[in-house]
């Protein structure tokens, strides 16, 4: 009966390109549903033979609509053919993956492949790093007037030159009985990863905001330990901060050194267009970012926690250490040989 | 574009075009400055309410929590509590700020509901698939784009203006005014991820034309039968069919009785009343079927002038 209208329908209409219309309508419906459905998150909805038939729809209907480019003057119905064929190629060429697998993929050598790629800024990051301790600890050396103008308000509170020994000990030792510090950790990665983000972004403008931000949190972490090894005790200052600083360290290192990917890539784009270098380094940068948060995260743990139950150097050397190693490990030797392998 | 679009068909500088692995040229229309901006602003309204409201119900909680304090409970796991609500709310900032657009961005529609609610979506840039990487790029730069030199401009702006208020300003302008400085209306953030904006059109599939009732050549109202000759169908071309399709969609009467009269003048008919819609449905199909039979022959003819 209703293929009896539809071709009462066709043979109603006057226009070859109108039949053509009315044939392949019923397809057209079809992909527009599922691409309805598919768009709004309700894939459980879907039929499996929808499913199945979503890749072969949005060919036919791909193909309707280059056969009406050439044969048909219907305006509205050129547009809705567009349409649905731009809204069928994201659905089908869309990120195939769900966050779920992209995160396994990213833990499983996405990440550390990327670390690895861009060695160089990483190289370079740390030397400014390092540079921006030294100048930190060089000036409050030279003048410990410096220290109120290099160490933010946050952290002078007895820790200022001229503090006796036993005051800055205290800051180090004997809070074990402490609750953990939980609210403060998290306090402290929000606001942690918040300028990591910052040092990231900042790569855009050619990546020196990145290193001048480097260098400023860097001269702070240098003027504490000389503050510190005035008084002899930088290995214990060392080691309280080795416990979250390896990785709080190492992640504001692959924010600075992926900030300054992008920002080498859009000085010195090579025989690319700026665009697509600026692109490339971004993608590349952006996995290592998300890892950074990572990071920061399980900092902020350490030294919510960790840092409180640990009350002696040597224990909090080793955990430090151990943290060191282990992102050591993981950037650098797992999963080199497959992506080795898979690289072209 | 292909030379044999009618010029006059081109909706202006934002349209690209894409070709598709099947080998489909899929023309984009980038978003408009303005509706980007629009979306925004949604967002940003959307955002502040949700931190609006998980403040106040965590809040809520809390005082609830500063209750059983007050009646002397143990006071230790009250102080667990109110820790854990401050977690969650230092959680759900970072998360409001950070990965709203994420999550929304790497949804199937690739649209915030500001996005969505304004009709265009994200894309990538080289025709290829869009990345997770890609949206935690381009969202990541909005810190510095948007909320940092906000943050700077509402500290500076309560003192004496001054020259951070004018520093915060020339940073949120530059970036905000990025998009006006490429041909492809890129934030900063897009040219980082490689991705663009687009409109994302939703549309109905129209009623087929041919099916009308002046269509079968002969009116129903008045019986008349309308032909035209080649003369008369020979004046116009596709801008002014679709001009014409357009109208007969709409539907209203005063233009239908308008472009009657105007075609009648241009061809030469005395015009008549009470029949227009008839004649306009015949002369539509009529100069439909002699433009299509043209294009099956190669011959296309873009408007009058053509």
């Amino acid at each position: 009966m209703a293929e009896r209208d539809s071709l009462a329908a066709i043979e109603a209409a006057a226009l070859r390109s109108d039949r053509f219309r009315i044939e392949r309508e019923t397809d057209w419906k079809r992909l527009e549903k599922i691409v309805t459905q598919m768009e709004k998150g309700r894939l459980r909805k879907l039929s499996d033979e929808d499913v199945l038939a979503l890749p072969v729809l949005y060919r036919t209907v791909a193909s309707s609509l280059s056969i009406a480019r050439e044969t048909s003057l219907d305006a509205a119905t050129l547009a809705y053919l567009e349409g649905l064929v731009q809204r069928a190629w994201f659905i089908v060429y869309g990120p195939r993956s769900s966050l779920g697998s992209w995160f396994r993929r990213f833990l499983g050598g996405g990440w550390s492949a990327s670390v690895r790629a861009i060695w160089l800024d990483l190289l370079i990051a740390l030397a400014v790093m390092v540079a921006g301790a030294v100048v930190g600890w060089l000036l409050v050396a030279g003048d410990p007037e410096w220290y109120h103008a290099v160490v933010p308000g946050q952290f002078a509170d007895t820790r200022v030159p001229g503090a006796s020994r036993e005051a800055l000990e205290a800051t180090l030792f004997g809070k074990p009985e402490q609750a953990p510090l939980a609210a403060f950790s998290a306090y402290l990665f929000s606001n942690n990863a918040q300028v990591s983000i910052l040092a990231f972004a900042l790569g855009f403008a050619f990546g020196i905001p990145s290193l001048m931000l480097l260098v400023q949190n860097m001269a702070t972490l240098g003027a504490m330990l000389w503050l510190f090894a005035s008084r002899g005790l930088l290995v214990d200052f060392a080691g309280w901060l080795s416990v979250h600083g390896t990785t709080e360290l190492f992640a504001i290192l692959l924010a600075g050194g992926a900030g300054l990917h992008i920002g080498r890539s859009m000085a010195f784009p090579g025989d690319r267009p700026v665009l697509r270098a600026a692109a490339e380094a971004g993608r590349r940068s952006a996995q290592v970012m998300a890892g950074v948060v990572l990071m920061l995260v399980i900092a902020a743990m350490l030294e919510g926690y960790a840092r409180q139950l640990i009350d002696d150097t040597a224990g909090r050397f080793a955990v430090g250490g151990f943290m060191l190693v282990f992102w050591l490990a993981y950037f650098f030797a797992f999963g080199s040989d497959k992506s080795e392998r898979d690289a072209p | 574009m292909s030379a044999r679009t009618p010029k006059r068909l081109r909706r202006g500088d934002r349209e690209r075009v894409m070709v598709t692995p099947e080998g489909i040229a899929l023309p984009f229309t980038l978003a408009s400055r303005g509706t980007r901006a629009g979306a925004l602003l949604l967002d940003l309204i959307f955002i502040m309410l949700l931190i609006v409201g998980t403040t106040v119900a965590l809040i809520f909680l809390a005082g609830g929590t500063i209750g059983a304090l007050a009646r002397g409970d143990d006071p230790s796991p009250v102080g667990h509590a109110l820790q854990f609500l401050f977690i969650l709310w230092v959680a759900a900032m970072f998360l409001f700020r950070n990965a709203y657009f994420l999550f929304f961005e790497l949804g199937p529609r690739g649209a915030t509901p500001g996005k969505r609610l304004t009709g265009i979506r994200i894309a990538a840039r080289d025709g290829g698939r869009l990345t997770a990487e890609m949206v935690i790029a381009r969202n990541l730069l909005r810190d510095i784009e948007l909320f940092m030199p906000l943050v700077f401009l509402a500290s500076a702006g309560d003192g004496e203006g001054g020259p951070a208020g004018l520093a915060a300003t020339a940073w949120f302008l530059i970036f905000a005014l990025f998009p006006f400085f490429n041909r492809d209306r890129l934030r900063a953030g897009d040219v980082i991820a490689g991705s663009w904006v687009v409109e994302a059109p939703r549309r109905k599939l129209e009623a087929v034309m041919s099916v009308g009732k002046g269509a079968g050549k002969v009116s129903p109202e008045t019986g008349a039968a309308y032909r035209f000759g080649e003369a008369e169908l020979s004046i116009y071309g596709e801008y002014e069919l679709q001009t014409l399709e357009r109208v007969l969609r709409e539907n209203r009467p005063e233009a239908i009785a308008a472009v009657h009269e105007a075609i009648c003048r241009k061809i030469g008919w005395d015009p008549g009343e009470g029949d227009e819609r008839a004649f306009l449905d015949a002369y539509y199909a009529q100069l439909r079927a002699r433009l299509e039979a043209g294009m099956r022959m190669g011959q296309r003819k873009a408007d009058k002038f053509g």
